[in-house]
């Protein structure tokens, strides 16, 4: 298909997509206003920034920036910030990815904003593909997206880089259709750290060993590279040479721990109001558990105050508790992890956070019935759990709950600036005059 | 004054929701049900009124902007909108547009250069698009439910 540029359509190529600023961008979507407008989106709890639009990180707002220091500077500048609205980029990052699941039969969906397609054997252009890619996600969602397109995952991350960083590439970079000189420029220009998956402290040790740019570790001996880091560094190295070493994931391999954990919108001081919120987060743990149809063999609670006021009083603890038999059963798990809550709850503590951790996950099928510890008909629990989930799915989470989650919720996040469910509740509906 | 409009897009998509067949599904040994051949799939709305799933959002109608004395064009204040933005807009189309950042349900004129939004209901009267003025169409509605109760 009329490729001048000499490039092998057969070779395994990569692309990756990301959409930019994913959560601002989605709250855009329905905000039209917020367009060229800095605009950031707060964590869990509005505690600190968690996206930025590209007008806020011009104003030199950074990544995880406490709010509540930022607000007189927000004001003054028109920044404009949203509490984080899960639900919504939720069911847009489903509709990205299904769309993107038309452009390859394989697909590897890596974050909630971004995914890798497998170009092999795709006889149409490859840039011109992907910016036939950002049209369709563009006009179909109203989220922009950028693409990079290399032989090896880690190349398409950096190319994927290049293309969302500099405006003349347009949103797609194809890494091979670089001339090496141009690829040499390109990684030069580059810090180390901008490569997947070179954290800050392997960059900082790199420094030492006088590795400053990507350029840098690709020309390094891989091997020395393996015994001062560790062989996925040494991978790394190989993909940044072309050499693919990290292979694509098609299906998200089930997870093996589940965790569900907040912090509190205030302080909480007593046992039973620990224990709504531990039932709550038990009741969502225990729903995903039963979506990718596992079993939790064990489970984990932990409390703790707030380390951040060194004045308070301060007290952290967490038990992981085997269970008796391996189980998805929200009543079950629920009493379990209760139990857990009074060995380690102790009063006059003001508690921060809370959280629950299911572990030793198993499929559900390689589970042995237990012979003498049948607390409940297994049958009629799963019904009761097939239940529950069905009604929450149908008219929101937490519709139907173990009555130990309570009613009050005072420990609630805090999300002063939350914009509506748009896409996922009728009574939110965006509306047009 | 500048009109956003995007090529087509074919596409083709399984419906998302299908529901179970409401008859004949059990036979008994040796005599095969009479109503058998007869089954079929319960009619879905989003088989009718949903093309592109991912492209599909909804929007509830404020005002009486588009309520119309001809029964079929018009659209009552609290109507839900199936609004899809895999079409592109033509003249004539219903469309969820942008206008100084807010959006407005209008009827598209777009003959030649000029270019209006156009409220079924003749107290208001049609939006003309100035030099200075961006209109960006967010997507075509292509049906709307009203609950009569």
């Amino acid at each position: 298909m009329g490729r001048s540029d000499g490039v092998d359509s057969e070779a395994a190529m990569i692309a990756l997509v990301d959409v930019n600023n994913f959560y601002v961008s989605c709250q855009r979507v329905f905000e039209p206003k917020l367009m060229g407008k800095p605009v950031v989106v707060l964590s869990n709890n509005d505690g600190c920034v968690v996206a930025r639009s590209s007008e806020a990180k011009a104003l030199g707002i950074k990544m995880a920036a406490p709010w509540h220091q930022l607000r007189d500077f927000a004001q003054q500048e028109g920044i404009i910030a949203r509490s984080s609205n899960y639900a919504l980029y939720a069911d847009m990052s489903h509709r990205v990815m299904t769309i993107l699941s038309r452009f390859s039969p394989n697909q590897e969906i890596y974050s909630i904003d971004e995914c890798f397609l497998s170009f092999d054997g795709l006889l149409q252009d490859h840039t011109e593909l992907a910016q036939d890619i950002r049209r369709t996600v563009l006009q179909w969602t109203g989220l922009p997206v950028c693409v990079g397109i290399a032989p090896t995952k880690t190349l398409a991350k950096l190319a994927n880089h290049i293309a969302k960083k500099q405006a003349p590439f347009n949103g797609v970079c194809a890494w091979q259709q670089l001339n090496p000189n141009q690829q040499d420029a390109q990684m030069q220009a580059l810090p180390v750290g901008d490569v997947w998956g070179i954290g800050r402290r392997i960059s900082e040790r790199m420094a030492q060993e006088g590795i400053h740019t990507i350029a840098d570790l690709r020309a390094s001996n891989a091997d020395q590279i393996r015994q001062r880091h560790s062989i996925v560094v040494q991978r790394t190295v190989h993909e940044l040479r072309g050499i693919p070493s990290i292979e694509l994931e098609e299906s998200t391999p089930d997870k093996q721990q589940i965790l569900c954990s907040r912090s509190f919108g205030q302080e909480i001081y007593t046992e039973q109001e620990l224990g709504e919120a531990i039932s709550t987060y038990i009741a969502r743990a225990a729903e995903k558990l039963r979506q990718q149809g596992s079993l939790a063999g064990s489970l984990a609670v932990f409390i703790r105050t707030n380390p951040f006021r060194p004045k308070d009083p301060q007290y952290s603890q967490h038990i992981l508790v085997p269970l008796t038999q391996a189980s998805d059963d929200t009543l079950l798990l629920t009493r379990a992890a209760l139990w857990v809550l009074k060995r380690i709850y102790r009063t006059g503590f003001a508690y921060a956070k809370a959280g629950v951790m299911l572990c030793d996950l198993q499929p559900r099928t390689a589970v042995q019935g237990h012979l003498f510890l049948q607390t409940a008909d297994p049958i009629k629990r799963a019904a009761l759990n097939k239940v529950m989930d069905d009604i929450n799915r149908q008219w929101g989470r937490g519709s139907i709950r173990v009555a130990s989650a309570g009613f009050n919720h005072g420990w609630k996040m805090r999300q002063n600036t939350l914009s509506p469910y748009w896409t996922t509740r009728w009574a939110d509906l965006p509306i047009v005059r | 004054m500048s009109l956003h409009l995007h090529p087509p897009i074919p596409a083709a998509l399984e419906a998302k929701s299908l529901y179970l067949p409401v008859m004949g599904v059990s036979v008994s040994a040796g005599f095969p049900s009479p109503a058998e051949d007869w089954a079929e799939e319960r009619v879905d709305l989003n088989q009718r009124y949903v093309q592109h799933p991912e492209a599909t959002f909804y929007f509830t109608v404020a005002g009486d902007s588009m309520v119309s004395s001809l029964a079929e064009r018009s659209i009552p204040d609290g109507a839900t909108l199936i609004v899809d933005r895999a079409l592109s807009a033509k003249h004539d189309d219903i469309v969820v547009a942008v206008i100084d950042g807010d959006f407005t349900v209008k009827r598209l004129y777009c003959r030649g250069a000029r270019l209006a939004l156009i409220a079924e209901n003749p107290v208001y009267p049609p939006i003309v698009l100035g030099e200075e003025q961006e209109l960006s169409i967010w997507g075509v509605v292509t049906a709307w439910i009203a609950r009569p109760r």
